[in-house]
């Protein structure tokens, strides 16, 4: 299993797991709109955006497009 | 210039995949840039692992993943094409890093994404699309417990349930907006394509547990933070599915971005190529759902064309003309069979949001005479998705043309854009 931490708390993923994936199974949605509301992955295929969350300080990366790596720090909305 | 390539093939899918892999074959110089984590594009996703490579499809990811790896050609995976800033040139990003890349012939294997229709509640987490559930759960997601409503339209449906099925989800429905009648001439259609009949067959029998229901879709989403229940409707009467996940999605559309950018003129919601799937721009040939959709077998055998051709294989590349004309019938076959219907534009409220990237609600949208002004007075597809989701709802529900290839293509940083297009300037000062 790989750790990353989500919004600072621990998640263990198996290896393999995209970063949406890692999210939707935390129950974190991954972003807010621009009026506020939870968004979580929709396409899963990297054509959506919904699925944008902070990893590792860079912003907006499409998380169904990068996979889980050890002590990787995912921050959403 | 970072690469100069005889051929360019862009997209990992079945399609790019043996087009790359003919023309490395014949002898050519062959790049093949693909935007995800390892080739497959969409249908062979996850086909890299063991168990995925023993299904039916999966041996024949590998015969081609295989022969793809001993043919030469370069794979480059995890980089998008964001510009085309020079005659022959793309650039690409990954990571932060440009690169340009030279070619003499180009091939386009950019394949299709989901076709969304918003209703209330389209927006709330948990509502995913059925593509997506299939390629999430193909990246890790657990679904073992969940309770899963599949609807909207196309072959795919089935499929995603049976994968649910597998993975240990509760199917809660499985709703087909298509009408019986269509349905029942598609399969009787179907029996020229055996093996594509027995897949569907299989994938009902999994899920036989599950009701499914044709001339039915979804008419509302509801749930605190995340959908809780469906609404379901057959035209008649209304009802209530509890679920944990909505699997949603429309068949498919093809991803234009890049076939526009370039210049290559497109008919009938498709890009018009030629016996060779050579497009309307001198040396750019396009395969796959890029031409009409049509699945794997007129991907892989319209890839061919286009790598024999790039190749100066002709007499190669007329032999598979015949297989890409079946693979082309099949997908006219399913487009007609599962036409949209027309109950489905009145799903969306005046608070329902079209735009989920500017969060631009349909009644904004009404009454505006075409994606252009919506786009100036509303910012409807000026959002992170540059239109990708919305585009093709509004040509379906006020029959816009919202069709784009601007660059960036892709949201790219501004060094890619600003020193990427030095590199370019340079060169172009040193012809």
């Amino acid at each position: 299993m790989i750790a990353i931490t989500v919004n600072g708390r621990e998640v263990q993923v198996a290896p393999g797991t995209s970063v949406a994936a890692a999210l939707l199974m935390a129950g974190e949605p991954s972003r807010l709109s621009v009026r506020g509301a939870p968004r979580a992955p929709l396409c899963g295929m990297g054509i959506c955006m919904e699925c944008r969350a902070t990893v590792n300080g860079v912003l907006h990366q499409r998380t169904c497009q990068l996979l889980c790596a050890a002590g990787m720090e995912v921050v959403t909305g | 210039m970072s690469a100069r390539v005889d051929v360019l093939v862009v997209g990992a899918g079945p399609g790019g995949m043996a087009a790359a892999t003919v023309a490395a074959e014949a002898g050519r110089r062959v790049c093949l840039v693909d935007g995800g984590t390892a080739p497959g594009g969409q249908i062979w996703r996850g086909y890299s692992t063991p168990s995925a490579s023993r299904s039916p499809h999966g041996r024949e990811f590998v015969r081609w993943s295989e022969r793809l790896q001993r043919s030469g050609c370069a794979v480059w995976q995890g980089w998008q094409v964001v510009d085309h800033p020079a005659e022959g040139v793309l650039r690409v990003e990954r990571d932060g890093e440009c690169r340009d890349v030279g070619y003499e012939r180009l091939i386009l294997a950019t394949g299709a994404r989901e076709r969304f229709l918003p209703f209330p509640g389209w927006t709330l987490p948990g509502v995913m699309g059925a593509g997506g559930v299939q390629a999430l759960m193909k990246a890790g997601l657990e679904a073992r417990g969940r309770r899963v409503v599949v609807a909207g339209s196309g072959p795919l449906l089935l499929a995603v349930a049976a994968g649910l099925h597998d993975a240990g989800a509760t199917v809660a429905g499985i709703y087909e907006q298509a009408a019986a009648g269509r349905l029942a001439r598609f399969a009787l259609r179907m029996l020229r394509h055996p093996g594509k009949l027995a897949e569907g067959a299989g994938y009902r029998l999994k899920t036989r547990k599950a009701a499914y229901r044709t001339g039915a879709w979804v008419v509302r989403a509801e749930g605190k933070d995340r959908v809780e229940r469906v609404t379901v409707t057959d035209g008649r009467r209304e009802w209530q599915v509890e679920c944990d996940w909505l699997a949603c999605g429309f068949h498919l559309v093809p991803n234009l971005e890049l076939p526009l950018l370039l210049g290559c003129s497109v008919a009938g919601g498709y890009v018009a190529v030629d016996a060779l799937q050579q497009s309307s721009v001198a040396n750019v040939a396009c395969v796959g759902e890029l031409t009409g959709i049509g699945g794997l077998e007129k991907a892989l055998a319209e890839g061919q064309i286009a790598g024999w051709a790039a190749a100066g294989r002709e007499a190669q590349a007329r032999a598979m003309t015949a297989e890409a004309g079946r693979g082309r019938r099949f997908g006219a076959e399913l487009e007609a069979a599962f036409a949209l219907r027309e109950e489905l534009r009145t799903l969306a409220d005046a608070e329902t949001v079209v735009c989920r990237c500017e969060d631009v609600p349909y009644g904004a949208l009404a009454g505006k005479v075409g994606w252009r002004e919506a786009k100036l007075h509303t910012r409807c597809g000026m959002g992170a998705c540059q239109g990708r989701v919305c585009g093709a709802v509004t040509e379906f529900l006020f029959g816009w043309d919202a069709k784009s290839g601007r660059p960036p293509i892709y949201p790219a940083l501004m060094s890619t854009m600003a020193e990427g297009a030095e590199e370019t300037k340079a060169a172009a000062q040193r012809r």
